[in-house]
């Protein structure tokens, strides 16, 4: 009797309520045959009907369901579109059984791996590329020592992460826009920022163009489409979607890029620009340094998943794991990635695996957190500059003589830069009160007014260097 | 409930623009126009005179859930009016980007209440991206609109005035409309102007105020109070839709003898210390009255400065009256609120001091 009731229902109603209410009416495989017997051209109709795809639709069988060999593979539509379903309860696992492999060209001894794909570099362009990671070196060495002396207040070396800044700077065009973390001068250095220029913003001095506004390292360029360091951690990427955005809106052949460590890959500001950007369509690179420590936080205590890379698909974003020691890896990964981005608008993922060889800054003795062994290790074997020397070296391209003039020009160069940012008088006090907006307010003309009035009472209270 | 009677005076015309200032758009005549209408002819007005000027957050493709985007999408194309993922310190971030090339980022955060993601970007990098840059980038082209304020039925999470942790923020402008008119006058100056600006909108006033509305481009000036209403005998400031309850306590006043002076502020931050000042000088006395919690309310700031300026003319202590130090609450809003009476009250006290 009940059988014959529901008989009467249509028939696609039938199955649809054995579908969806999983009564048990035989295997999956029963109702399938079932519907075969129906009108395929009705139920094609229903479920292409654009408003049916946010109700329950019939199940339509479908062929082009990618891996799936069971003929009795059904799917079923959802706002986001279709999707097969399956019985099983299995879940994705939290990770795949072998790590994301890391792309490199280069051997730890700076020998190229046979049969490795990379963009080809130019003499002149390795030249540059290795003469600026020297450069960097020894900047960092000498206001690392300047700071020790008490003649700068604060620094943060790259040391380690040479050539993840270099060549990603090589791979790069001067229209892309910057916008860095804070471990990241080398970008600057290969643009053509000037020993001169860094060592002005360490200062604080009149010439430096942040007008003497924030500590060490804060650097900024908008001739170099450098976007202001700011001490705030991963603030910088969301902003860089923006600009991604702007490029993109402009038909400019330039991208976005941004940088960020390890420990900045945690922060909110990470999850909102990876989503915006995919979602917006947005050339950008983001580039994580991920070189393993967060001032004393290893990755282990950041994050849980195999890294960085990882995390681009679940945003939709193409990633790519860089060996960041490797400069002809990072420079054809960038090199790549820059294509992409443009021409396909759309965000890329690199994470350039590395060692933060220096402490995290001249605030932190990293020796009370990591061994110091771990430490020279990476600087000898793991070296950034030796293997790209090698290389060029094997090309004909250097020798132990350019080697040594160009160290000892620039350590010329840097101390004597140094001494004469030292030297240069700071901005005067009008620059503490404009910019704050484009002009300055009424309460801030009044906050002048009474801080040069306290300053004629107490000259004494206020530094000597900063002229009125 | 006499909260929600108040509320409903709205409706009837509007606040009248007092005579003295120059306020030409004031006795211009235009089109009877409700808040959310003015706002989205701002916009409007905005994206057509710059082609490089942006709309976007959440749901405002198909207008927005207050309506203030209507018909944008569709006139200038999903690239400059867009829905955004719900995230608001990536809406706020992408804006700054945006404007940081030199565009007009008109960012809507859905409900001033959710604006909290975004503080860190607002703080940290909108407010200080020329500043800390030698002035070598800004990002001023950005303006962050958020409807803000009581609305009847709204709780805790629908009807905030965080206006006050803004106003602390030195390198932002903090900007307020009290009805149509003004709104469509000052969005378009704050959408112009080169700093960084929030714009709080009083989402009671979306559909309860009309009034009429120049149909052409306009602005508004910034960081220029408006004295709406003159009188002798004691100053209100106020902003917002707290106004309208202010001016009908300043009528009531008026029935007993007391001649009520009310400032519109428009601007909160930098806001204009001159115009409070004068009027205080004149009548003595002072009343703010904001519904945002008292503690630590902007209207501590004007009390205090004005005390600074006019000490000795003063014939009574500063007056607030604001909401209480709760979250906002729902059953007990008509509790919370600075009503009517409320003021009135202490209107009468402070002038017999």
């Amino acid at each position: 009797m009940a059988l014959r009731l529901r008989s009467s229902l249509s028939k696609s109603n039938f199955f649809n309520i054995l579908r969806y209410n999983n009564l048990g009416f035989g295997t999956a495989s029963q109702t399938t045959r079932h519907l075969r017997t129906h009108d395929p051209t009705t139920l094609l109709r229903v479920s292409q009907n654009p408003i049916t795809r946010f109700c329950n639709t019939m199940a339509e069988k479908l062929s082009s369901v990618g891996e799936h060999e069971d003929a009795n593979a059904q799917v079923m539509d959802f706002p986001g579109g279709k999707v097969a379903f399956t019985p099983e309860i299995k879940f994705i696992s939290e990770s795949s059984k072998e790590r994301v492999p890391c792309y490199r060209v280069l051997d730890d001894n700076g020998q190229l791996i046979t049969n490795s794909h990379f963009v080809q570099v130019s003499e002149e362009v390795a030249v540059k590329m290795y003469s600026d990671m020297v450069t960097l070196q020894i900047m960092d060495n000498i206001f690392y020592e300047a700071q020790r002396q008490g003649r700068l207040s604060f620094y943060a070396t790259t040391i380690g992460e040479e050539a993840i800044n270099i060549a990603s700077a090589a791979a790069l065009s001067p229209q892309d826009v910057i916008f860095p973390q804070y471990r990241e001068p080398g970008v600057l250095l290969w643009r053509g920022f000037t020993l001169q220029e860094f060592a002005n913003q360490c200062f604080g001095n009149k010439s430096d163009n942040g007008k003497g506004r924030q500590m060490p390292v804060h650097y900024g360029s908008n001739k170099l489409n450098y976007f202001t360091v700011s001490a705030t951690i991963a603030t910088q990427l969301p902003n860089a979607v923006g600009a991604a955005y702007s490029l993109k809106m402009d038909k400019k052949d330039a991208c976005a890029v941004t940088y960020f460590g390890d420990g900045g890959s945690s922060e909110g500001d990470f999850h909102a620009a990876l989503n915006f950007a995919a979602v917006m369509e947005a050339p950008v690179l983001f580039i994580c340094r991920n070189n393993g420590w967060a001032i004393s936080t290893p990755t282990s205590d950041q994050f849980r998943s195999d890294g960085l890379v990882v995390k681009g698909r679940a945003y939709g974003i193409r990633s790519i794991r860089v060996d960041g020691n490797d400069a002809l890896a990072m420079y054809s990964a960038v090199h790549t990635a820059r294509e992409m981005a443009i021409t396909e608008e759309r965000p890329i993922l690199i994470e350039a695996l590395t060692y933060r060889v220096g402490h995290h800054s001249t605030s932190d003795d990293s020796t009370r957190y990591r061994s110091a062994d771990e430490i020279e290790w990476w600087n000898k074997a793991r070296n950034p500059l030796s293997r790209l020397r090698t290389w060029i070296e094997s090309n004909g391209w250097w020798s132990d003589e350019e080697e040594s003039d160009l160290r000892s020009r620039i350590k010329k160069e840097m101390l004597e830069a140094l001494r004469v940012a030292e030297k240069t008088e700071k901005p005067n006090l009008e620059n503490m009160f404009s910019d704050v907006y484009d002009v300055p307010p009424l309460n801030l003309r009044e906050q002048e007014r009474q801080v040069r009035q306290t300053i004629k009472s107490y000259p004494q209270d206020y530094p000597s260097d900063v002229p009125l | 409930m006499a909260a929600l009677l108040g509320r409903s005076c709205r409706k009837l015309g509007f606040l009248s623009s007092g005579h003295g200032a120059r306020r030409s758009v004031s006795t211009e005549t235009g089109k009877s126009l409700n808040l959310y209408s003015a706002i989205n002819q701002a916009l409007h007005i905005a994206l057509d005179s710059d082609p490089r000027s942006f709309v976007f957050g959440e749901d405002v493709g198909f207008g927005g859930v207050f309506r203030c985007t209507t018909g944008l999408a569709e006139r200038f194309g999903k690239n400059r009016v867009f829905n955004t993922p719900l995230c608001e310190q990536g809406i706020v971030g992408f804006g700054i980007g945006l404007a940081a090339m030199g565009n007009r980022a008109i960012v809507e955060i859905q409900f001033a209440d959710y604006i909290y993601p975004a503080f860190d970007q607002i703080v940290n990098e909108a407010a200080k991206f020329r500043y800390r840059s030698g002035n070598q980038f800004n990002c001023g082209g950005l303006t962050i609109r958020a409807p803000y304020g009581a609305v009847g039925h709204g709780g805790h999470y629908h009807s905030q005035s965080p206006e006050a942790f803004f106003c602390h923020v030195p390198g932002i402008k903090v900007v307020i409309p009290r009805s149509p008119r003004e709104a469509k006058g000052l969005l378009l100056s704050c959408i112009r102007d080169p700093n960084p600006v929030v714009f709080f909108e009083p989402k009671w006033l979306y559909r309860q105020a009309v009034e009429e509305v120049p149909e052409h481009d306009y602005m508004i000036p910034l960081s220029e109070a408006e004295v709406i209403r003159e009188g002798n005998d004691i100053t209100l400031v106020g902003w917002g839709a707290q106004l309208t309850i202010m001016e009908q306590a300043c009528l009531e006043a008026e029935k007993e003898g007391i001649s009520c002076e009310l400032i519109d502020l428009k601007t909160l931050l930098p806001w204009d210390k001159e115009t409070v000042e004068a009027s205080v000088k004149k009548t003595g006395r002072l009343l703010i009255s904001h519904e945002a919690p008292i503690t630590g309310g902007f209207g501590a700031e004007i009390s205090a400065t004005i005390l600074e300026r006019c000490f000795l003319k003063l014939e009574a202590p500063v007056s607030r009256i604001c909401g209480l130090d709760t979250p906002f609450p729902l059953v007990f809003e008509p509790f919370y609120m600075p009503t009517k009476n409320k003021i009135l009250d202490a209107i009468k006290t402070t002038v017999n001091y």
